[in-house]
């Protein structure tokens, strides 16, 4: 869900950025190891940190030199009764991380895992990505960067409960051992992790430990049930959405029907007396615009009020983006020269014995995740508290605190777990976030001294901008009659996701944007020249999930089988050929699925086809071999068979769950009425009766396969959904003899 | 006005008017009963008046005067003996990913469950047909498939 490219510059930079936010409270964790925590079921190993605040001043002090991203006491909490709780440090948000790197740190510690819990953290410093210096949950990373931080924090906690246990037995620590929960010692001798957590309180955290050898994993590599799978199937999970603090108000927010309007004038007096409402303020909103807040009772109240406005906007100061327009605009940009990501030599394309000449048009898209945005706000005299599914909580805070008049310090963001998020609850403004301390800061200058939820509407949600870019792809290629590509001429053009962000710095170079690009032509050895146009226009854009692979991966993977299916080779052996010897991971997932397929083997039913791609994207690679068909005119998925290489599955049934979802993603892509367009700057679409996503009806039988390794994991967020599109596209040309080169597909060549 | 909320007398001050979903969320403190989309669309709302599927989010806190409303919190409590199968599957099958739709889908399959002929199994596409009015955007359709098919046996 965030750019796939090296970060290796993002830590410095991005601290900077948010140094305002690392000061005081935020980084100052316990310096004793492990503190009492009242209310938690007797004595407990581990600590929050900001309530650990309190209760050090007194305290002695085991001084250390380990990171607060290193230090147990902020992620592993042992009560009296032996449950172990971790705390992530990324938003849950279907993926399973809340399930994932418990069982990590599990896997280390030795823990009795059916008593193993797990708990969201804050903006505090020690939740900071380890390897990257800044709260970030996306980009497929959590796993992959947090892998070995929580083996070692496992590993050192085991370590104290060691030495703890070695000093109530006086032996020597090195002679006893772990199992689920439990040292074992000399004579049969055993202690509970609950019975040992207070005594190892008060021991030093080791800096260094020794990781198990991945052989020796129980917990790790198990397929493992989602430890949240009881609540969520139950109605009793909390989402973000749900928060409910004493004499909390709702506000809705009356938004211009023109990203960056401003009001011309306002009539709020049939507002003001609708049953409910508390206040009506006028505010400032993201990109330069303005809008009403009503804060009310509750949500129905609020929108009550909301419809009772009479209000008229001025959209003359503001560009009207019209989508067919934009898209002769893009054509015309797409003719013109521009900088380059490859420049290969495009002579051999004049004297090719074949061209390929071809145009793709993807449309915005919106995440439409099931929670609608929200964001809680409770401020009091110097401090704000904010509940929010955020995958930023750090960049979160530091904005928040702009708009409050705050120190950062002075703001903490508990992380809710959130309904789905693809992406959007990274905004490149914290435009969520920032609306809602805006309105909280106005609600409390009016006098109303309440927590005060802001919530979208679902229209709010789907027409507030912040879309995968429309793009446009042209591609000119020159092949010989055994399908090798002598030369391929390739222009993008769509708006650049990450100007404007904290990751502008790193990702846009020479004016072309680095995830724009991703997914384009490797991991094949094509001789390619690749042209990027990006126009500023006035429709918020941002990363959605699997980001450029999106659009990228439907354009290589569909030209290719073309070029294989023109010179009458098998698009599995074509690919197979490509990859040679290089791309090992490809190769095995492309042929685990073909395998488990049956493909070139099992004969298809009546007007079906087969159709494959496969592609990388943050590290993973993922194979797909579909079956589909053309029914009335409609395009039908009917079989997914997945070969999957995301290196050491840490839970195997996790990564099936994100393989079958984010291939329903990819799917919802092809379906029609699956975009986002604009007609004289205002969206069309505002609900899912108008903007498709797929549904039960729409959705193939899966089969998912993982290729064994044991090399550190990759993630799996995304990496399932580039290939799905493609492969489905394929299928359809073999049916119908055409390429799909637009997504929702066109089986009609309708323009 | 009085409603009848999993078999309890609750007596709330609000507007005949207000939907039930608010009436549960904001003013009953209810919060299971999930906000997808405010028009019947996504399913996530769903409730039972009667034993009968409906979208709160559109239905009037009047329309459920008289009757008998149940959500996901009484629906999978372990009382109801449809529902506590379709719970159990949904454990057992781990369906959810971010969760927030499941709800709404519990109550979908648990109303579609109960109005099948004692001991029948479902075929495929009638459990699609029953689900396909809600909507999961995590993509858990397979395993929504898995865990209807699979309480409809336990139930059997």
């Amino acid at each position: 869900m965030l750019p796939n490219i090296d970060y290796s510059e993002l830590p410095r930079a991005a601290q900077r950025l948010m140094a305002r936010s690392q000061t005081g409270e935020a980084t100052t964790l316990p310096r004793r190891s492990f503190l009492k925590l009242a209310g938690a079921g007797g004595l407990a190993l581990g600590a929050f940190p900001h309530l650990a605040m309190a209760e050090t001043a007194a305290g002695g002090q085991t001084i250390s030199a380990l990171k607060p991203t290193e230090q147990p006491s902020a992620f592993v909490q042992i009560a009296g009764n032996g449950e172990v709780t971790v705390t992530i440090n990324r938003l849950e948000f279907g993926q399973g991380v809340h399930t994932a790197l418990p069982m990590i740190l599990a896997e280390e510690l030795d823990a009795d895992w059916s008593l193993v819990r797990s708990r969201h953290g804050s903006n505090d410093a020690a939740y900071l990505d380890p390897r990257y210096g800044i709260h970030i949950t996306g980009g497929s990373q959590s796993i992959k960067n947090s892998f070995t931080q929580y083996r070692e924090l496992g590993a050192r906690a085991r370590a104290m409960l060691l030495g703890a246990a070695a000093a109530r037995w006086k032996v020597d620590a090195a002679t006893l051992r772990t199992e689920a929960g439990t040292v074992l010692g000399p004579g049969g001798r055993r202690l509970g992790y609950g019975e040992l957590a207070e005594a190892a309180m008060a021991l030093p955290v080791p800096e260094k430990v020794t990781l198990k050898d991945p052989r020796d994993f129980r917990i790790i590599g198990r397929p493992t049930p989602r430890l949240d799978a009881r609540a969520k199937s139950s109605g009793r999970q909390d989402f973000g959405i749900d928060t409910r603090l004493p004499g909390q108000l709702t506000a809705v927010v009356a938004r211009p029907p023109v990203f960056g309007a401003r009001l011309a004038s306002v009539d709020d007096g049939a507002a003001r007396a609708v049953r409910g409402v508390r206040a009506v303020l006028r505010v400032p909103l993201d990109r330069g615009a303005e809008g009403i807040a009503v804060v009310a009772d509750g949500y129905w109240q609020a929108t009550q009020g909301r419809d009772a406005l009479k209000l008229q906007w001025d959209i003359s100061a503001v560009e009207k983006v019209d989508s067919e327009r934009q898209l002769a605009e893009y054509r015309e940009l797409a003719a013109r020269p521009g900088p380059r990501k490859l420049d290969a030599d495009m002579a051999p394309l004049a004297t090719a014995p074949r061209q390929l000449d071809a145009e793709f048009v993807f449309p915005y898209l919106a995440h439409a995740a099931m929670e609608p945005l929200n964001c809680t706000v409770a401020l009091t005299e110097g401090r704000a508290e904010l509940w929010v599914g955020s995958q930023c909580a750090g960049l979160d805070a530091a904005a928040a605190a702009g708009v409050l008049g705050l120190k950062p310090e002075q703001v903490v963001v508990h992380v809710q777990m959130a309904g789905g998020g693809f992406g959007r609850r990274f905004s490149s403004t914290s435009d969520t976030v920032v609306e809602a301390c805006v309105i909280a800061k106005a609600a409390r200058a009016a006098g109303l001294n309440a927590p005060l939820r802001t919530l979208w509407s679902r229209e709010d949600d789907m027409r507030g901008g912040f879309y995968r870019p429309m793009h446009l792809h042209r591609a000119r290629i020159g092949f010989d009659d055994q399908g090798k590509v002598l030369a391929w001429d390739h222009v993008i053009v769509g708006q650049s996701i990450t100007t404007g962000s904290v990751f502008e710095q790193f990702q846009v170079k020479d004016g072309i944007d680095a995830t724009a690009t991703e997914g384009m032509r490797d991991p094949y050895p094509l001789p390619m020249r690749l042209t990027v146009h990006h126009p500023k226009l006035n429709v918020p854009v941002l990363w959605w999930r699997s980001v450029g692979s999106t659009h990228t991966a439907f354009v290589m993977e569909t030209l290719l089988d073309e070029i294989a299916r023109a010179t009458k080779q098998d698009p599995v052996a074509y690919r197979m050929d490509l990859f040679g010897d290089l791309h090992p991971r490809h190769r095995a997932a492309l042929q685990l699925a073909v395998d488990k397929s049956g493909y070139g083997k099992q004969p298809l039913p009546a007007g079906r086809a087969w159709g494959v791609a496969v592609h990388e994207s943050f590290s993973s690679v993922v194979a797909y071999v579909v079956e589909a068909s053309v029914k009335d005119g409609r395009p039908v998925l009917h079989r997914v068979t997945a070969g999957v290489h995301c290196n050491l599955a840490v839970n195997p049934r996790a990564v099936e769950a994100q393989v079958q979802g984010a291939a329903v993603m990819g799917l919802s892509m092809c379906l029609p009425g699956s975009a986002i367009t604009l007609k004289d700057g205002v969206v069309e679409q505002s609900n899912f009766g108008d903007y498709t996503v797929a549904r039960i009806t729409d959705v193939p039988e899966f089969d998912i396969h993982i290729v064994p390794s044991a090399e550190p994991p990759t993630g799996m967020g995304e990496p399932g959904l580039p290939p799905l599109a493609p492969a489905f596209a394929n299928a359809i040309a073999q049916l119908t003899g055409k390429p799909q080169r637009q997504l929702p597909f066109n089986i009609d060549n309708k323009s | 006005m009085k409603l009848n909320v999993n078999d309890r007398e609750v007596t709330i001050d609000a507007d005949p008017a207000m939907p039930l979903l608010w009436a549960l969320r904001d003013v009953i403190g209810l919060t299971g009963t999930k906000f997808g989309c405010g028009v019947a669309q996504c399913g996530a709302c769903t409730v039972h008046l009667d034993g009968e599927a409906v979208r709160s989010c559109i239905t009037p806190i009047s329309d459920a005067a008289g009757k008998k409303l149940t959500t996901i919190e009484a629906a999978t409590n372990g009382t109801d003996r449809i529902g506590a199968a379709v719970h159990a599957a949904w454990v057992k099958h781990d369906v959810a990913q971010c969760g927030y739709c499941q709800s709404g889908q519990i109550m979908s399959a648990v109303a579609f469950l109960k109005s099948l002929p004692p001991g029948q199994q479902p075929a495929p596409d009638k459990i699609d047909a029953a689900m396909a009015g809600n909507i999961c955007r995590c993509g858990t359709y397979a395993r929504i498939r898995a865990a209807v098919a699979d309480a409809a046996r336990t139930l059997a």
